[in-house]
């Protein structure tokens, strides 16, 4: 076995030594001309580019290390079983949780989210019972619950049918700046929901949600927590335990890692508890045609083959990330974040969504009179990339009266110049379209 | 005019331009001189599925001929259905069926016919189509 070493070349300690020239050249991805303009891209909160060495380790995987795991006896498949749960150990090391078996391994957030509404809510959510979700939920935070829920009142009812309007999936309002009525938040608590589940930052709006406050509110009522952590994985330190939050879920991709690996934390009591949520090969124990039993956690979780490789690439991720003194990337990104917003509000007629006070990695906005759709059109032109539409949150641009937004996402290797040249498209884009 | 003959006047007018921008300031025009649907049409019956954008599509057939009205709350998106209904509209149904449409790849909007483009280009031409065949049918 070759024992590669894969920490990522770059170490910095000190603020003067951030160098974003340095950290471009680690995605080559973004070296290069679309429609003969340098690329910018600014859709990082879809999914971030990749770095060598993330690219290498899943490369090197397949090259030298390509294995089933957990059940050959032979070599191969005892060194990758090895890397995998190194990998899982990384990951709880990350995000501070207390053992590396509270970490299940997903395709992403979104599964996560469907493995906590299918499995926790077979646990805890029966008839007539309520869930709390944010008004500014990724459709992937909310669609599953409602959806959760709805089947429960089909089931027992038989007279509902799906497709009714669930009035058990209770929503925290929020203000025209994007920030969560907590007030209103205490008011739903009382009605004595099962689960409370709400994202660490919007992907619309870029909040930042005080996650920890509302982790010990819904823990007075013994009310357990998930948390949407797709948006802040990359760009904040994240600690479990800290927050004391029930779930964690989050992506790889939107963190540097390769697309198809994700994660959830959840508490070892909440994982013992809750049933399996798919069934197959891996997640069993003892099988006869009449009984099955099931494997311990987090292996009850991860029925079939798991993307092992991308579970590699996550974890050289992670490594990447770390690499770095984090408050100093989150002062760059913030620093970015403040130059974009300061610039475009020079362009007439702009009109920022979301404008809480503790906004993180994003910005959205509207321009008067322009269409998101033929303001993205013309700027890709110009090489710019970024998000218009709804981003998958239609009720939060319903709440706005909107038809969707532009959206301009950020990631370490973003530069001020980019931003000149993204404001400088904009412009030029709002005097074509007006 | 045929429809030949209206393409090849749109794919000479547009080749007066080498540079995108300008061929996205025409399509901009367009839009906003496209024949605005009858507001009782802009409704959820004439929207059309798979844009990214709001399109509304209505059909009237008149001595044998289609005529077409739409609107879109997105101007380059208007300007597109405006091409298409330049085209089309006061030709017959069956003219418009047997009609090639290569000359979008000439005026460089091939681009916008892929299925999976959010402005629907491809939608809004298949709803035409349906008009036509629908009518044709009559």
């Amino acid at each position: 076995m070759r024992n590669i070493t894969y920490f990522c070349r770059l170490k910095f300690s000190t603020l003067s030594n951030f160098n974003v020239n340095d950290i471009r050249k680690q995605f080559p991805v973004l070296d290069q001309q679309v429609y003969g303009k340098p690329l910018v891209y600014f859709d990082n909160a879809a999914t971030t580019q990749k770095p060598l060495c993330v690219i290498e380790r899943e490369r090197d995987y397949y090259l030298h290390e390509n294995c089933n795991i957990h059940r050959g006896v032979h070599y191969l498949s005892q060194m990758a079983t090895e890397a995998y749960e190194n990998a899982r150990k990384t990951v709880a090391q990350f995000i501070n949780a207390k053992q590396p078996q509270e970490i299940v391994f997903t395709r992403g957030t979104t599964e996560s989210l469907n493995l906590l509404a299918t499995s926790l809510g077979q646990l805890l959510v029966g008839e007539g019972d309520k869930v709390v979700v944010s008004a500014m939920e990724h459709h992937s935070n909310m669609v599953p619950w409602q959806q959760m829920l709805m089947h429960r009142s089909v089931i027992s009812t038989g007279a509902k049918r799906s497709g009714e309007i669930s009035s058990n999936l209770l929503v925290i309002r929020m203000d025209k700046k994007g920030v969560l009525d907590l007030n209103h938040y205490e008011e739903l608590l009382k009605q004595r929901p099962k689960i409370v589940s709400i994202a660490h930052i919007s992907n619309t709006l870029g909040t930042v949600n005080p996650i920890k406050e509302m982790i010990a509110m819904a823990h007075k009522y013994d009310i357990p927590v998930v948390i949407d952590g797709a948006q802040s994985m990359a760009h904040q330190v994240i600690d479990v335990q800290d927050l004391d939050c029930d779930f964690y879920v989050f992506s790889g991709h939107k963190m540097y890692a390769p697309m198809g690996i994700g994660g959830l934390y959840g508490k070892m009591e909440w994982l013992e508890k809750m049933p399996p949520y798919q069934f197959g090969g891996e997640m069993v124990d003892t099988v006869s045609f009449e009984k099955t039993t099931f494997n311990k956690v987090p292996f009850k979780f991860e029925a079939g083959t798991p993307n092992v490789g991308a579970a590699l690439g996550l974890e050289t991720a992670v490594k990447f990330i770390q690499s770095f003194d984090r408050q100093e990337v989150e002062a760059y990104e913030d620093e970015l974040l403040e130059y974009a917003t300061e610039q475009l509000a020079n362009i007439e007629g702009t009109r920022f969504i979301g404008q809480a006070p503790k906004r993180n990695g994003l910005i959205s906005f509207v321009i008067d009179g322009v269409h998101p759709y033929d303001l993205g059109t013309i700027i890709d032109k110009i090489g710019v990339a970024v998000r218009t539409g709804h981003h998958c949150a239609e009720p939060v641009m319903t709440f706005f009266g909107i038809p969707g937004t532009v959206r301009a996402s950020f990631a370490m290797y973003n530069t001020k110049e980019e931003i000149d040249i993204f404001v400088k498209a904009v412009e030029k884009a709002a005097n074509m379209l007006r | 005019m045929t429809i030949k003959e209206i393409q090849d006047s749109i794919v000479e007018e547009f080749s007066m331009f080498d540079d995108w921008m300008d061929r996205y300031a025409m399509l901009i025009e367009m839009g906003k001189e496209c024949p605005i649907i009858d507001p009782q049409y802009r409704n959820d019956n004439y929207l059309i599925n798979g844009c990214q954008s709001r399109v509304w599509l209505h059909a009237e057939l008149k001595d044998g001929k289609i005529y077409f009205t739409a609107d879109s709350d997105a101007v380059i998106t208007k300007g597109i259905i405006n091409l298409l209904i330049k085209v089309f509209s006061g030709q017959t149904p069956a003219d418009i069926l047997a009609a090639d449409m290569s000359f979008l790849d000439e005026i460089g909007l091939k681009e916008h016919l892929s299925p999976t483009r959010s402005n629907g280009l491809l939608s809004m031409l298949k709803q035409m189509m349906l008009y036509a065949e629908i009518m044709n049918n009559n």
